[in-house]
């Protein structure tokens, strides 16, 4: 057991009381984060929590570098909230909803230790956490949300009679549409203009003395400019203390992995997600399976061998491991796998062979060696660690490729499933602009328009790629869900087979 | 007349003597430091210096005002500007990690420059400025004055003129000082009006659909109609020429009221800008009551902001990190110094009598044979010339700006 609590306490100065509220220790379903969570929390939540959070906060992350529109923005996120981070309204008698809150509560502050601690992830977390929240609030109920507003000071005045009377005009005018004009019945809030940039900035608001009058319509912009605000500001008070924090070993590590995925857009281990279905994929099948399902990547990694008769040490890592993981995707047993290298690695003695690569493999499978069962890696750890030399064929081809290298794989690769060149520009810019996943993301949709996928449909519920073999699922599913539509639609939920 | 004509690329021993002997480096300490004592303010505030031959030095920073005159005085820039205050000193930006010097304050500052009146101008263009077209900064400088101080209701507004074709604007209040990026871009936004390149006809796009211009607009608009009528109509005479009456043509979204008045103004060359702009008002006239006047009424008051509301240069006001020329800095070209302008007086400003730094040090000269005996005091040899009322304009500002961080205290104090 490990408790996070004096961790908290000292990287915020803001230790609020514990307030307890009728019987919920959660009174609202949104929540300001001014006060860290105070009990103890075991390290598994710890964990958990985060990663969850991460799923939803990765997928607005890369909904914006995809410029997606808002509403779909908030669509795709709800549906991914729906999922991992839950969170009813109080009315919600059926659930847990002070679990619910808790789990929110708790993944919000593991978070910010882990994205407090450079200005890029700072920006970055606090854009997507305010988008979270701006959704969250936009489907708040309209009572609740007005108690919870209620519940905090946000400093605004309420304009009197008088002085509306007064600037009448002025208010009419600043409204940007005539229908939304009625300044009779509207209430309007004083604020310090600097709180509503936003409006400022488009002149949806009369500004007079440095103070915006904000018409209740617009309030909102307040509320998430303050919840930006002050979110800034306590990261950048965490990454302060933080350094305290750097002497516990167990939560470093975790840390460190947290904003790795952040920063490779890459939400978490995919595959922990477990199916059920093994389906006797065979050493000769893996072949036909790449060209059909791989993503880039492994598709790198399958000719590389073909040609060279050969892979390197982290290739055959990167490979054998995403083709054990197949446990859940593909299902390549250890004998499969070891005819399948054999046959690969057909330039090597049957000697050396036994020797030095059934080992290899057996070790891969937990067989060997400390025995420990090796996760395959994800899209975050192709893309971060182990960086591939001059003379390596792992990694990640989006990223460790070439500008004009990468065209050309890509065009071999996958022309043969729908991608042609003018598709490029567009997937170029995403990699340019760092977005690996992103790219990764949008080939897979287009070589995937057969079946039906659309432009932000991503690996399903607009999902982007995590990890390689969640991209190689979704292929096989797709396949698969052609012949068995029928059973598919039935069935909302997606179902990794 | 241009007043480039009469000017002078001062000398390396020029400025140096004008470092030295005239340059008010203690108030321009007080208005960066807001107060006595050195603060922050100062000390972790980025100077940059530009030297002969264009080389430009970045990352200065010093304790004191006499820190910052010595390495004035042995560095002998053309130019010296100011950078913002860091959460480091920016002299040791070098040891400091990348994550601790981040710029935290900055005065609110603003550029306009005559050149982005070329397009509309007649008497002049280019780097060339006279008395007539001064009439556009001035015209910008009371717009911009006013709408800060009654929208944003700042108080210490510091106009500089730039030393050739513009001014700059620098608020010293301390909200002013803290705006993030974000805040700064927001009020850019409010403030521009003019937007679009060259190849964008109408640059005055600033209303949603038929609605009336937002009210800060209107009361810009309001005082700009006058303008509009004596600088634009009458003393520049913009659409005298028909590249002048095409351009304002093109403004006009009614295409049958358009046609008309080509023909009009083609068969009678020599009407005026104002009979022109009068036949406009006929045209609206005609259509009293419909919704054609209503629409040719809106691009007449777009018209008068595209021609008279002020051109900012948004990118200077952006961003914290930007560097501006330091008040009182020689113009490189011109050898006139950057002083403070009075903005309620802007119209009696006249660019050509700002002193330039060999006239002034011709000024101490001729001091200096009248009384020999007085001898060493040189921190006040600005007194002395006619440099004299611009540095007590910026001491005044200065003052005031001292008093409003004393009660400040004074009331942190009291919340104790
Ligand atoms: S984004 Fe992930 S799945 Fe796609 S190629 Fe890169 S590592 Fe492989
Ligand atoms: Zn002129």
């Amino acid at each position: 057991m490990f408790s996070a609590r004096e961790r908290f306490l000292d990287t915020n100065e803001n230790t609020g009381q514990v307030q307890t509220h009728s019987n919920l220790k959660y009174r609202f379903r949104l929540n300001f984060y001014d006060t860290p969570p105070i009990e103890d929390i075991t390290i598994e939540e710890f964990e958990t929590c985060a990663l969850d959070r991460l799923r939803v906060l990765a997928e607005i992350e890369s909904s914006f570098a995809r410029n997606r529109p808002y509403d779909e923005l908030k669509t795709i996120t709800l549906a991914q909230c729906q999922k991992y981070l839950p969170l009813h309204s109080s009315s919600a008698i059926t659930v847990d909803t002070d679990a619910e809150r808790r789990k929110d509560h708790i993944g919000h502050f593991v978070l910010r230790l882990a994205f407090c601690r450079s200005e890029e992830l700072r920006r970055r977390f606090v854009k997507a956490e305010t988008a979270l929240f701006r959704i969250r609030y936009e489907s708040d109920d309209r009572e609740e949300r007005g108690k919870f507003l209620g519940s905090r000071d946000f400093d605004w005045i309420k304009v009197s009679d008088g002085e509306r009377k007064v600037y009448k005009e002025q208010l009419a005018a600043a409204a940007p549409t005539a229908k939304e004009v009625n300044v009779d019945n509207e209430n309007y809030y004083k604020v310090k203009w600097t709180r509503v940039p936003d409006l400022v900035e488009k002149r949806r608001v009369f500004l007079k003395g440095g103070y915006a009058y904000v018409p209740s319509r617009e309030q909102s912009s307040i509320v998430f400019q303050e919840f930006q605000t002050s979110l800034t500001k306590a990261l950048e008070m965490t990454a302060k203390a933080l350094p305290r924090l750097d002497e516990d070993t167990r939560i470093v590590p975790i840390l460190n992995n947290l904003s790795q995925g952040f920063l490779a857009g890459v939400s978490s281990e995919w595959s922990t997600a477990s199916s059920t279905e093994g389906d006797g994929i065979t050493a000769d099948m893996v072949e036909d399976l790449a060209r059909r399902h791989f993503p880039a990547c492994m598709r790198n990694l399958q000719e590389t061998m073909r040609r060279d008769r050969h892979l390197k040490h982290f290739g055959r890592w990167q490979y054998g491991l995403f083709l054990k993981a197949s446990r859940w995707v593909l299902g390549l047993p250890i004998e499969e796998a070891i005819a399948f290298w054999r046959k690969s690695f057909s330039n090597i003695q049957e000697d050396k062979f036994n020797k030095e690569y059934r080992y290899n493999i057996r070790h891969l499978y937990g067989l060997e060696g400390k025995r420990a069962n090796y996760p395959a890696k994800s899209c975050t750890q192709i893309l971060t660690t182990d960086q591939p030399g001059s003379s390596d064929s792992h990694g990640c081809p989006y990223r460790h490729f070439s500008a004009d290298n990468l065209q050309t794989a890509l065009l071999s690769m996958y022309s043969s499933q729908g991608l042609t060149a003018a598709d490029l520009p567009e997937i170029m810019n995403t990699v340019k602009a760092g977005h690996y996943h992103v790219a990764c993301t949008r080939v897979f949709e287009i070589t995937h328009a057969s079946r039906g996928v659309k432009k932000g449909e991503g690996v399903g519920d607009g999902e982007s790629v995590t990890h390689p073999n969640q991209y190689a699922a979704r292929s096989r599913e797709l396949e698969r869900g052609k012949a068995e539509a029928a059973k598919a639609e039935a069935d909302g939920d997606v179902v990794m087979g | 007349m241009s007043i480039t004509e009469d000017t002078e690329s001062p000398s390396p021993e020029l400025m140096l003597a004008f470092y030295r002997r005239l340059y008010p480096f203690r108030s321009i300490f007080g208005w960066l430091n807001h107060e006595h004592a050195p603060t922050r303010l100062f000390t972790h505030r980025e100077f940059s210096f530009t030297l002969q031959g264009d080389i430009y030095l970045r990352y200065h920073s010093f304790n004191t005002a006499d820190d910052l005159k010595k390495q004035v005085c042995s560095l002998n820039p053309t130019r010296f500007e100011i950078g913002p205050v860091y959460s480091a000193r920016p002299r040791d930006k070098k040891t400091v990690r990348p994550a601790a010097f981040t710029p935290t304050l900055r005065e609110l500052v603003f550029d306009i420059d005559m050149t982005d009146y070329d397009t509309i101008r007649t008497c002049c263009s280019g780097a060339d400025i006279c008395a007539r077209c001064w009439v556009f900064i001035a015209a910008a400088v009371r717009v911009l004055d006013e709408g800060i101080r009654e929208q944003f209701g700042y108080k210490h507004l510091l106009w500089v003129y730039s030393g050739r074709r513009g001014i700059h604007l620098w608020i010293s209040d301390r909200e002013a000082m803290e705006l993030t990026d974000e805040q700064r871009r927001a009020l850019v936004g409010w403030m521009t009006v003019i937007q679009g390149g060259k190849e964008m006809h109408k640059k005055v796009n600033v209303r949603t659909g038929s609605r009336p211009l937002p009210p800060s607009l209107q009361t810009a608009l309001n005082s700009l109609a006058e303008v509009f009528g004596e600088l634009i109509l009458t003393d520049q005479d913009c659409f005298a020429s028909r590249e002048g009456w095409e351009a304002l043509l093109r403004l006009i979204p009614d295409t049958g009221i358009v046609k008309e008045l080509r023909e009009k103004w083609d068969t009678g060359p020599h009407r005026s800008s104002s009979e022109k702009w009068e036949d406009l008002k006929d045209q609206g006239r005609k259509y009293k009551g419909t919704p054609r006047r209503t629409a040719l009424q809106t691009a007449m008051e777009d018209i008068i902001l595209q021609y008279t509301y002020p051109r900012l240069d948004a990118e200077v006001s952006k961003h914290r990190n930007h560097l501006l020329k330091a008040p009182f800095c020689i113009h490189p070209k011109t050898g006139r110094v950057c002083v403070p302008v009075d903005p309620n007086r802007i119209d009696d400003f006249r660019p050509e009598r700002v002193p330039t730094v060999g006239q002034l040090l011709r000024e101490l000269d001729e001091i200096a044979t009248t009384d020999q005996a007085e001898g060493a005091e040189h921190h006040s040899d600005w007194e002395k010339t006619s440099l004299k009322p611009y540095v007590e304009a910026l001491d005044k500002h200065v003052m005031a700006l001292m008093e409003e961080t004393r009660r400040a205290k004074r009331k942190t104090d009291l919340t104790w």
